[in-house]
């Protein structure tokens, strides 16, 4: 069973490098905003400061809702989703696998740009690794519950927009408690742990929630 | 599969616990396509060791069916029996579903698709290269799977059905886009795991050309 799950892991974040495929676009979207809004909002650096870490958080929440609309859709159309209903373990566990390898292929290095790109915005070097691990439990914490919103658009044409309406409530919670925690990092005086339990929590629940209910939007999809 | 077995040799076939001691069975079995009654009463019971070809007109619900059985989607009566299986979680345990479409990723290898179906079927990794020979594909191992023409994805994905044994196997259209030597590879396919004590049920429109047992939905339209 833990090999399946490997399998579905593996060609997961192959697929998702490979000849530009999902995971470098919201990349690129994401690398682009936080370097690029600071320029347009000017010199003032109290400004920068202030506006530094909800942008990368926001910028990040919306980055991963531009994946997830193709996430299961390219299983369910080339019927490679069949293959995982009938493989060696559940397909709760699968569709685990495949947020696991999402976040691995674009969770992760965002929370790592997130981490460096906060030093442009004027944040002292020692918040910089509390923001990128906010970053990184923050994305597992989109992507968890984005499986389930993908797994409801997959047979849905143009089902972007479905998915947003249906997931963003959910990433406000990971979103005030993810930016607070990063806000009071880089103010470097309020204490920031208490938010990042919250973060954690939150983002915990969703990797239990996320999977089983994404599997049962997929099976009644492949119906 | 064994690695002998690639070679034509006798092999031992599939084990007891994989073995379908009870056949496939329907009872009483309806099925719908939305609110579109496809056919229904269906009763039938096939021992193992068959190759139970499954005719019928376009729309008659032969896909249907072979999803039915494999567990993907539920009847809208009756009950489908795979060995002892009713579940449809067990009975998708069981068996191989080889689509009209084949499931394959066009950026990834052809060994990478290999190896990804041995690890999520519970089949053999050491035998990727073997079963890609057998479909004779061998020499593209390492080539995206886009730059494969129709009958050679087909090809490709047949090597699913020998990768990982599964003792039902559900082939719809199977010789679809293959070459005449296509064919006669999937008739040897097809015989070896009737002959192991396997089951295999296919809608076609063109006999394979092997003895089988023929399932008309055509009759049991409503």
């Amino acid at each position: 069973m833990i090999r399946a799950l490997m399998s579905v892991y593996r060609r997961d974040v192959a697929l998702a490098w490979a000849g530009g495929g999902g995971a470098a676009a919201p990349l690129g979207f994401y690398v682009g905003v936080v370097l690029l809004l600071p320029l347009a909002m000017g010199p003032e650096r109290a400004l920068i400061a202030a506006a530094g870490p909800p942008l990368l958080w926001v910028a990040g929440a919306l980055s991963v809702l531009m994946t997830l609309e193709r996430l299961f859709q390219a299983d369910l159309e080339d019927a490679s989703l069949d293959q995982l209903l009938l493989a060696a373990a559940p397909l709760e566990l699968a569709a685990f696998a495949k947020g696991a390898a999402l976040w691995t292929a674009l969770g992760l290095p965002m929370a790592l740009v997130g981490g460096i790109a906060s030093l442009t915005l004027q944040t002292p070097p020692a918040a910089a690794p509390i923001i990128a691990l906010g970053l990184a439990v923050g994305m597992a914490g989109f992507i968890s519950i984005g499986l389930l919103g993908a797994a409801l658009a997959a047979g849905v044409r143009r089902g972007g927009v479905l998915i947003a309406v249906l997931v963003l409530p959910f990433f406000a919670p990971p979103i005030i408690f993810g930016a607070a925690a990063a806000a009071a990092a880089s103010a470097g005086e309020a204490p920031f742990e208490g938010a990042f339990q919250l973060l954690g929590a939150c983002c915990l629940f969703y990797a239990a929630l996320g999977p089983i209910a994404a599997a049962a939007a997929l099976r009644l999809q492949a119906d | 599969m064994t690695r002998r077995a690639f070679k034509g040799q006798p092999s031992e076939g599939l084990t007891d616990e994989s073995r379908l001691v009870d056949g496939l069975a329907f009872e009483g079995l309806a099925l719908a396509r939305g609110s579109r009654l496809l056919f229904q009463d269906l009763t039938a019971c096939y021992q193992p060791g068959v190759l139970v070809e499954l005719t019928g007109p376009n729309g008659s619900g032969k896909t249907t069916l072979l999803r039915a059985i494999a567990g993907l989607a539920s009847p809208a009566a009756g009950v489908i029996r795979m060995g002892r299986a009713t579940d449809p979680e067990d009975r998708a345990s069981l068996a191989h579903l080889l689509g009209h479409r084949d499931g394959l990723k066009g950026a990834l290898a052809l060994r990478a698709h290999v190896r990804f179906w041995a690890e999520l079927f519970a089949g053999d990794a050491g035998q990727i290269d073997d079963a890609l020979a057998l479909v004779g594909l061998r020499g593209l191992s390492a080539l995206p799977a886009r730059v494969l023409s129709q009958g050679q994805a087909r090809r490709l994905a047949l090597t699913r059905l020998v990768i990982a044994q599964r003792p039902v196997w559900l082939l719809d259209e199977p010789a679809a886009g293959l070459d005449r030597a296509g064919k006669n590879l999937l008739a040897d396919l097809i015989d070896r795991q009737v002959r192991q004590g396997g089951l295999v049920i296919a809608a076609v429109h063109e006999p394979l050309g092997l003895p089988a047992q023929s399932l008309a939905l055509e009759s049991l339209k409503p």
